[in-house]
This record gives structure tokens, C-alpha cells and sequence, in this order.
């Protein structure tokens, strides 16, 4: 009898998102318990005291598991199913590279959707720099970073195909285009259009009106990453 | 090195770098051979290391068979893949290799983001974040003599340890009492002394002795580097 597995998630999370699509990928049964992070519950301050964030994975009594990527590496490790990341050390080591990449990639993101001026400007180029170099990393003539099937670096990155748009229509700004990034965005379509994503992905516009009152926040978090830089 | 299979690895490295540490120590704890190069980041950097690492420009950078991996938790990662039958540094199990990747990322994300801050605020801003962290890691660590519990020295330790050298105590090495305490404002000892143990067990292991300088070479850089920022 296989262990149960709980996602500790919440509506609207790309990174929650992230998880849902590992999981759906290895043919995993999970039980989703939506947060309210306005009113964090008992059970995701216990489980991560650390960062306090969502997703976290509960598999049988193990302790939590947090932090998206880590999760997802779990995912793989743990069930059997199509390998998420490539078997090649070195194209895994690639996978990571890229993937950790996202991260770094989010402040001037968030600096070029929520601020203005030449501050705004700069981030921008950034950002679209940033664009550019991920956009590289797909393959030659495939559909997906991880070849003809969705790997770990297209579920790192996936955030970009669905909530690019959904920061860009609350923000009221363009930043991914399909002059400047062609083959970005057709990988975009490509993944928002695959079956086991679409099951796991959030209504766009039920996120937009998710997320819109979060716009001052967003652009106070903004505000303070453009003045530490 | 005599008799020694050569595995074609080649470490882009800065002396101080506890990234490029991490690298060293891993290395030597699998007894990997390897051709250590010096970059000075601090002056012009090579043509090989821009060429190497064009997205970030920043060591450690570890050239193995033609190939460039960058990232000191992913190089490490790398080596355990690449030369199974050397010690590893993660243990087999998921869930441990999860928890392991969780700890030294938190190491990245905490430690070195609240740490690296001493650079550029003249008060210390910083020293309530670094207690907490600090606490937080002696909790993890607890009654373990190693960060890898029953594997012994592994990856969270191998994370870990180069920062010490950035706070660890004056009282080993009985230099003056002109100490890190002034710029991180946390007296380790006393907010986290188990760590401050675990941290003397590391130096004792000739991978670790041998990849760290001396907390004293590590303050003389951090007050160089305070001024090039016009700290002091």
C-alpha cells in the first residue's frame, strides 16, 4: 500500500504549481490542503518553521519537505516514473544550473513589473537579457528544455508560461515578447498546452483576481529590491 | 602527483572564497586529484573564466573533460555522480538527500545572504538575522557530531564549514581580541556553541584544514574589502 502524499499548497502559487506538475509527471496520487497565507494554519508553521512558505510535500510520516526544487529532485528520487531530470551528469548538472538561475532572475523580474522610471528601464533590459540566455537553453528543433517531454527545467521555468502574463496584465507592462523571444513563447504555448499541466493549472483569470490586491505589496517588495541594489 | 589516475579535473578557484572551498574540501574528501588555478577576481579576470562561467563570471568553476560545471553545490552534487566510488557526500536515501539539499541551501540563502552584508552596512543591521540563524543551525545540528548524522562529514557540513572561518572563535588560535564579533555583533560561543564544537571536529579532518585560512587572513580580507565598499 503506497504512502499517502500531501501537498501543503496555495491557490495561485507558480511554485505550488511547479510541485502539482512533478507529481502528475511520475503518475503520483497526492491530496492537495490549500493554505491561506494570509492566516497561515498550524499544520505549515509546524511542518516549515524555516521559511514558513508553501509548497511542502508530506509523504507517509517522513518529515516536510520544502522548497520547490528540492521537492521536485525529491519527486524523482523517491517514486518511480519517468525521470524529471536527464540521466547525462552533465546535462543535470545543466538542469540545476538553469533552474537555480530562476532564482537569481527574480529580483530584476520583479523590479521591471513593479516600479517605473529609469529604474524600471534598466531592470527591464535585465530581465530580458536574462530572457535570452534561458531561451538558449532549448533544444534544437523540440518542443520542451527536457527534449520531446517536459523535464526539470521546463517545470523550473514554467512559471514564466502562465504568470508572465498574469504579472503583466496586473502591472500593466510587457516584458516577454514574441518579436524579442520567439522561441520562448512558442515553448510557452507548448507547455500551457500540455495535457498533464492543464490539469494542474490554475485559471488564469481567477489568478488575476487573485493577485491583484497583492499589487501594492508586489510593488513595495519592488521598491525595496531596487533600493538594495 | 605520482601513481595518481588523472581524472582530467581542473578547479577556476579564489583563495578566500568559501564557495570555492566547499569545492576543495569535497575534492579531497573523495581524494580526486586535480589542478588548482588561482583567479584574481579581485583584478581583471581571465579570458578562461569568462569563457567558462559567461553568466556569472564568478568562481569556483570546475573544468572536467572539456565540460564546465559552475555552482559549488552543483559541482559537489556533480562529483558524487561522476566518481561513484569515491565517499559520498549525500547519503542514498531521498528523503536524506532532500534534507541534505534543504540545509545547504539554507546555508546559501541565510548565511551567506545575511552574512555578506557586513561588506556593505557600517552598524550591525544584520546581527539579529545571523543570531537566529545561527540558533537555527545549532538546533539542526544538535547532539549529531556532523550535519550528516549517521554518514558522518557530508554535504551540509561541507557547506557549512568554510563560513565559519568568517565568525568562528579567536580563542583556538589565541590572537588578539580584535574580533569578527565587531562586524556581526554575535558572540558564536555564546549563541551557538555546539556549532562552535562542530566547527573545531571539521578542522581536525585534513580536507578542511587544509582548504581554510585562518580567521585572522579571513578579517584582513573582509576590512580590505569593507574600505573598497567605503565602509571604513
Amino acid at each position: 500500500m503506497a504512502e499517502p502524499v500531501k501537498l501543503i499548497g496555495c491557490f495561485g502559487s507558480p511554485f505550488v504549481h511547479r510541485v502539482e506538475v512533478a507529481l502528475r509527471l511520475k503518475g503520483v496520487p497526492y491530496e492537495l490542503i490549500e493554505e491561506d497565507l494570509n492566516n497561515k494554519s498550524d499544520l505549515l508553521l509546524k511542518h516549515n518553521p524555516f521559511h514558513q512558505k508553501v509548497p511542502v510535500l508530506l509523504h507517509g510520516d517522513r518529515p516536510a519537505v520544502c522548497e520547490s526544487l528540492i521537492i521536485i529532485e525529491y519527486i524523482d528520487e523517491a517514486f518511480s516514473g519517468p525521470s524529471l531530470l536527464p540521466s547525462d551528469p552533465y546535462e543535470r548538472a545543466m538542469a540545476r544550473f538553469w533552474a537555480a538561475f530562476m532564482y537569481k532572475c527574480k529580483d530584476s523580474m520583479w523590479i521591471a513589473l513593479w516600479t517605473d522610471g529609469e529604474v524600471q528601464a534598466a531592470s527591464a533590459r535585465e530581465m530580458k537579457a536574462n530572457l535570452t540566455l534561458i531561451e538558449r537553453q532549448l533544444p534544437e528543433g523540440k518542443k520542451f528544455f527536457g527534449g520531446d517531454t517536459i523535464g526539470f527545467l521546463d517545470i523550473a521555468v514554467g512559471g514564466i508560461a502562465h504568470w508572465m502574463g498574469v504579472f503583466e496584465e496586473i502591472a500593466g507592462v510587457h516584458l516577454l515578447i514574441e518579436e524579442e523571444h520567439p522561441a520562448l513563447c512558442r515553448w510557452a504555448r507548448e507547455y500551457i498546452l500540455d495535457e498533464t499541466v492543464g490539469q494542474c493549472l490554475p485559471d488564469r483569470d481567477r489568478v488575476v483576481a487573485a493577485l491583484t490586491p497583492r499589487k501594492e505589496l508586489y510593488v513595495s517588495i519592488a521598491k525595496a529590491m531596487a533600493a538594495q541594489k | 602527483m605520482a601513481g595518481e589516475k588523472n581524472v582530467g579535473l581542473v578547479l577556476l578557484d579564489f583563495w578566500v572564497s568559501p564557495f570555492g572551498q566547499r569545492c576543495r574540501i569535497a575534492l579531497a574528501e573523495k581524494g580526486l586529484p586535480y589542478e588548482y588555478v588561482e583567479e584574481n577576481i579581485m583584478a581583471v579576470k581571465s579570458d578562461r573564466l569568462l569563457r567558462s562561467n559567461p553568466v556569472y563570471k564568478h568562481i569556483p568553476v570546475l573544468l572536467h573533460d572539456g565540460r564546465t560545471i559552475t555552482e559549488s553545490l552543483i559541482i559537489l552534487q556533480h562529483l558524487d555522480q561522476v566518481f561513484p566510488d569515491t565517499r559520498p557526500l549525500l547519503p542514498a536515501d531521498p528523503y536524506e538527500r532532500a534534507h541534505a539539499r534543504f540545509w545547504a541551501d539554507y546555508v546559501d540563502k541565510k548565511v551567506y545572504g545575511s552574512g555578506s552584508k557586513m561588506y556593505t552596512e557600517p552598524q550591525m543591521q544584520t546581527n539579529i538575522e545571523m543570531v537566529d540563524i545561527l540558533k537555527t543551525l545549532e538546533r539542526e545540528l544538535g547532539e549529531k557530531e556532523f550535519f550528516g548524522g549517521e554518514h558522518g562529514f557530508g554535504f551540509v557540513d561541507v557547506a557549512l564549514i568554510p563560513f565559519t572561518a568568517w565568525f568562528e572563535s579567536f580563542d583556538r588560535y589565541s590572537f588578539k581580541k580584535k574580533s569578527f564579533d565587531r562586524y556581526w555583533g554575535v558572540k558564536v560561543a555564546e549563541v551557538a556553541p555546539k556549532l562552535v564544537s562542530w566547527a573545531a571536529r571539521c578542522q581536525e579532518r585534513e580536507s578542511v584544514s587544509n582548504s581554510l585560512y585562518s580567521p585572522e587572513k579571513v578579517y584582513d580580507f573582509a576590512g580590505m574589502m569593507r574600505k573598497d565598499f567605503g565602509i571604513e
